[in-house]
């Protein structure tokens, strides 16, 4: 086990020392993905702007939520991002040098591109997260001390598996990036907000069926110390592990099953 | 025991098919359609067959790439999907079209990689290392990344990093394809060698014929995804009635035609300087008597008998049966 991780590591050194190779374009990109991030934070001081609740939440309240999905995505994104390469490798059939080594798939597809480019998301995520709680002048308590500890890590496991999922469908339907894209980017945009600014059916989806409201709704609500509109008990924020869990284990079962309807290509 | 063994292998895939402007139906195509082998260890076996055969699906089901549709297959003592992991670590695989190197590295660091990768012990890894760098003379380029080495280079490189970890099965898919004549000839004699010491079993799918001739005491041909033969290059010109060819240069054209048993006249070139005449002879039959009749005309000038080509024969049997593969199935 100790010696598999070490292969790892050696891997993640070796892409480092690939991506260095190309230095201009991984500040280019630091920045440029930085911007962009900053650009989501604008559209919420827009709205607020013209009022002053949103849905029952305060514009400190909904950075916080905001600050958690940021958090709890860019780490996911940090981790596992690579996977959205699965499409390429599948289309091309790079995927067959992967499956002829004796490592996980999986671990493989994860460390071949690192992206280290990712890293300025995940600080920008948690400063904000940081600087809405300082703002929303939070009683701090063990138990709150402990959520915000653990709700960044959950939501990071959450997106993850979502991730995981939804690349799998690529052994199927190799065009399948834009419905990937629209369950991880879109669940992530869905999580930013209070859950209480949607509606009926779209709702009870993406919040409970998917489990996106336990990402940073829940939790945020118990970190705020604030009642759910929706009338949910404060300690709904704790299963936010559990679902994380439930997530990962199933995306885990979805992989395995993908990976053995790989069909490769010609030649 | 045998090192390498399937029984009636299949490998099927679904393919649309475009039949209207929306429409589009399903179809089911056996790429690989009941492959039974059995290699021995230390064999080179030659995997022959035209494009869209199904060499490389069944390559890919030996080496746990693919799920088999049906059918049993064993390698090293292992069932290649479930236990993918375990032999990974006693089968070295090199594709001819795709790397397996870090294309940004050094090669040298690939190497390392690999060593830690398949946690081979260092003095291991450095003496298989050596024996590679002076016999694939890779010294000139091991701090070059892999992205710049010609094509040569870095077939020589990935068939070092295929061999770090002293794989008991070398898989080799179309290992000679685009090189040029002094590439070739490197891995081939580099494959002859390391195939001689008998402790390595290879599996080598091609194109280009001379490789086969070079390495291979054995050669499985595969057509429609069905084995069409199986057995020494000998064997498959005697099932296939390959024949010699017997060419003649004369001066004037022979008086009568050339009726003798097994002897057919094949083409008549009449140039400003001879005459050629080009005979095919049956496997069975004797040159003699077709040459001392030509000798006893008096009016031969030259005369060269050839072996018959493998080619030929190969050409022979992918043309035998009718269907058209289809293009839409993988190779």
């Amino acid at each position: 086990m100790g010696e598999t991780l070490g292969a790892y590591v050696k891997l993640i050194g070796a892409q480092g020392r690939g991506q260095a190779s190309y230095r201009v374009s991984f500040w280019l990109d630091l920045t440029g993905t930085t911007i962009l991030v900053g650009a989501d934070l604008i559209a919420i001081l827009v709205i607020f702007s013209r009022v002053p609740l949103l849905a029952g939440f305060s514009l400190k309240e909904t950075i916080v939520l905001f600050g958690l999905a940021a958090t709890g995505f860019s780490l996911a994104d940090l981790l596992v991002g690579n996977i959205e390469k699965i499409r390429a490798y599948v289309r091309l059939g790079t995927l067959d040098t992967v499956m002829i080594r004796p490592l996980s798939v999986l671990g493989q597809l994860l460390v071949l591109d690192v992206g280290f480019r990712r890293v300025g998301r995940v600080v920008y995520g948690a400063t904000l997260l940081g600087v809405a709680l300082w703002a929303a002048e939070v009683h701090w308590t063990p138990a709150k001390l402990a959520m915000l500890v653990v709700a960044p890590l959950a939501g990071a496991a959450f997106f993850c598996g979502f991730f995981i999922a939804t690349s799998t469908v690529a052994f199927w339907w190799i065009e399948s990036g834009e419905v990937a894209n629209s369950f991880t980017y879109g669940g992530r945009d869905f999580t930013s907000y209070p859950i209480t600014i949607y509606g009926g059916w779209f709702r009870k989806i993406f919040a409970f069926a998917l489990g996106f409201a336990f990402v940073a709704y829940y939790p945020g609500l118990f970190l705020l110390g604030k009642a759910d509109p929706l009338g949910a008990p404060a300690w709904l924020g704790w299963l936010s592990p559990l679902v994380s869990a439930a997530v990962l284990g199933l995306s885990a079962l979805i992989w395995r099953f993908g990976v053995r309807h790989y069909r490769s290509t010609g030649s | 025991m045998n090192i390498i063994e399937t029984r009636d292998l299949r490998k099927e895939f679904t393919v649309s098919v475009k039949t209207g402007k929306l429409r589009r139906s399903r179809r089911t195509v056996a790429a690989v359609d009941g492959v039974s082998l059995a290699i021995q260890r230390g064999e080179i076996v030659g995997y022959l067959g035209p494009n869209g055969a199904g060499k490389s699906t069944t390559l890919k089901m030996l080496t746990g790439v693919l799920t088999p549709s049906s059918g049993e297959v064993a390698v090293c003592g292992f069932k290649p999907v479930p236990q993918r992991l375990k032999l990974a670590r006693r089968i070295g695989v090199v594709f001819g079209q795709r790397s397996t190197l870090w294309w940004d590295l050094p090669l040298r660091d690939s190497f390392e990689l690999l060593r830690h990768i398949y946690r081979v012990p260092p003095a291991e890894h450095e003496a298989r290392l050596a024996k590679c760098r002076a016999m694939l003379e890779l010294d000139e380029f091991l701090d070059t990344p892999v992205r710049q080495l010609s094509l040569g280079q870095r077939m020589r490189g990935e068939l070092t990093a295929a061999l770090l970890h002293g794989p008991e099965i070398l898989f080799l898919d179309e290992p000679t394809i685009g090189l040029d004549v002094v590439s070739k000839q490197a891995v081939r004699e580099f494959l002859a060698e390391l195939g001689g010491r008998g402790d390595t079993t290879i599996v080598l799918t091609t194109h280009d014929l001379a490789d086969i001739e070079r390495l291979c005491r054995r050669i499985v041909v595969i057509d429609h995804g069905r084995v069409v033969h199986d057995g020494s290059i000998e064997a498959l010109h005697a099932r296939y009635g390959s024949r010699r060819r017997v060419i003649a240069d004369l001066d004037e054209p022979l008086t009568a035609e050339v009726d003798l048993p097994g002897v057919r006249l094949e083409s008549s070139l009449e140039s400003s300087l001879a005459l050629r005449l080009t005979f095919t002879i049956d496997g069975s039959t004797s040159v003699g008597p077709l040459v001392s009749h030509l000798a006893a005309s008096g009016r031969l000038r030259d005369l060269t008998i050839a072996e018959p080509e493998i080619e030929d024969v190969i050409a022979r049997l992918y043309q035998s049966d009718a269907p058209v593969p289809l293009q839409s199935q993988p190779a």
